[in-house]
């Protein structure tokens, strides 16, 4: 019991340092690029998708095309795009799809507006069945007699 | 039995329904924005003859497939043999796209040249795009990639992926056709 808790103790020691090391490892090496650039770039990058992995955004995926569009996008905000035409150059190019945030149009309305027209049809369900219940129920007072007897019930418990 | 208790079964049979439907549809085949836009521009040279540029603009008049390929496209080897076909019934003229990646940093002049020396070259012209902007101008993100391109530089279709016998019997050639006419 004693040496398994030690051993657990340890385990538990050089997991923390292993995590420790690799998260050390884990930080991009960050190029001599303007920390605002990047920040931007970052910012803007993880609202898109990566076409090719398509689960990742485009700030997070190792792809080969990824790392293209990062330079691009790169490119275009030292020109002094803004991030309005760096996404509309995007859309220009994979559609909508790129965008993790969809815009509102046509298209999209059962998308965006979906959830709301079920929580207001499950709203209406469920006050209609609660009232339907409600006059289901009759309610009818104890006689004397039946509150007396469980007056005693309630005593004697 | 009260008829208000199949409601949610039928609810229920209709998310199957749907989910059945997504099951056979390839999540990585999505509409491209550029069907019936102009095709983008390019100046890129051609790959044997570097010396030579092409543009889109040269093909006005023409009804012709841009194939978007690379020697490093593992789907392109699949569709080579099918690309040769296709180009010996001479129906429609096809036009490579051979490009790679910026951090890719190995000669894919050379490994196109040569690769198309050894397995037979079904493209009446390739140009080389070595940093992939071209390919970024034509939404590509899954090679190969195939644009149908008609007389007057309009994208008319789009193939994700290698083209198979279905879609060039089914899609392209009829589609050639009709604008060819």
């Amino acid at each position: 019991m004693n040496v398994n808790v030690r051993l657990t103790t340890w385990l538990v020691i050089i997991c923390v340092l292993l995590i420790g090391s690799v998260s050390a490892f884990a930080k991009e090496a960050q190029p001599n690029e303007d920390p605002q650039i990047e920040q931007r770039m970052k910012h803007l990058t993880e609202q898109l998708r990566c076409m090719v992995c398509q689960n990742e955004t485009l700030a997070d995926s190792r792809a080969s095309l990824a790392e293209d569009l990062r330079i691009q996008i790169r490119e275009q905000i030292k020109a002094g795009k803004t991030d309005q035409e760096i996404i509309a150059y995007l859309t220009a190019r994979y559609g909508d799809y790129v965008l993790y945030n969809p815009p509102v149009k046509a298209k999209t309305y059962l998308l965006w507006f979906g959830p709301f027209i079920l929580l207001v049809a499950g709203t209406v369900v469920l006050y209609r069945y609660v009232r339907i219940r409600r006059d289901k129920i009759h309610e009818a007072p104890l006689t004397a007699d039946e509150r007396k007897r469980a007056e005693e019930i309630l005593r004697e418990a | 039995m009260n008829k208000y208790l199949l409601i949610p079964l039928v609810l229920f049979m209709g998310l199957v329904g749907f989910l059945l439907v997504g099951l056979y549809r390839d999540p990585h085949e999505l509409p491209s924005p550029l069907i019936n836009k102009a095709a983008p521009e390019f100046r890129l040279p051609v790959l044997k003859e570097p010396a030579r540029i092409l543009t889109p603009k040269e093909m006005r008049g023409k009804v012709w497939l841009l194939n978007f390929w690379g020697t490093w496209c593992i789907a392109c080897r699949d569709e080579h043999p099918r690309l040769l076909e296709y180009a010996r019934a001479n129906l429609i003229p096809i036009y490579g796209a051979d490009y790679k990646y910026v951090n890719d940093k190995t000669d894919e002049r050379e490994a196109a040249i040569q690769f198309l020396a050894e397995n037979g070259d079904p493209y009446t012209l390739t140009i080389y795009d070595a940093d992939g902007r071209a390919s970024i101008d034509y939404g590509v993100y899954g090679a190969p990639e195939s644009f149908l391109i008609d007389k007057n530089g309009v994208i008319r279709f789009k193939q994700i992926g290698p083209i198979t016998d279905d879609v060039w019997n089914k899609q392209i050639l009829p589609l050639a056709r009709q604008l060819n006419q």
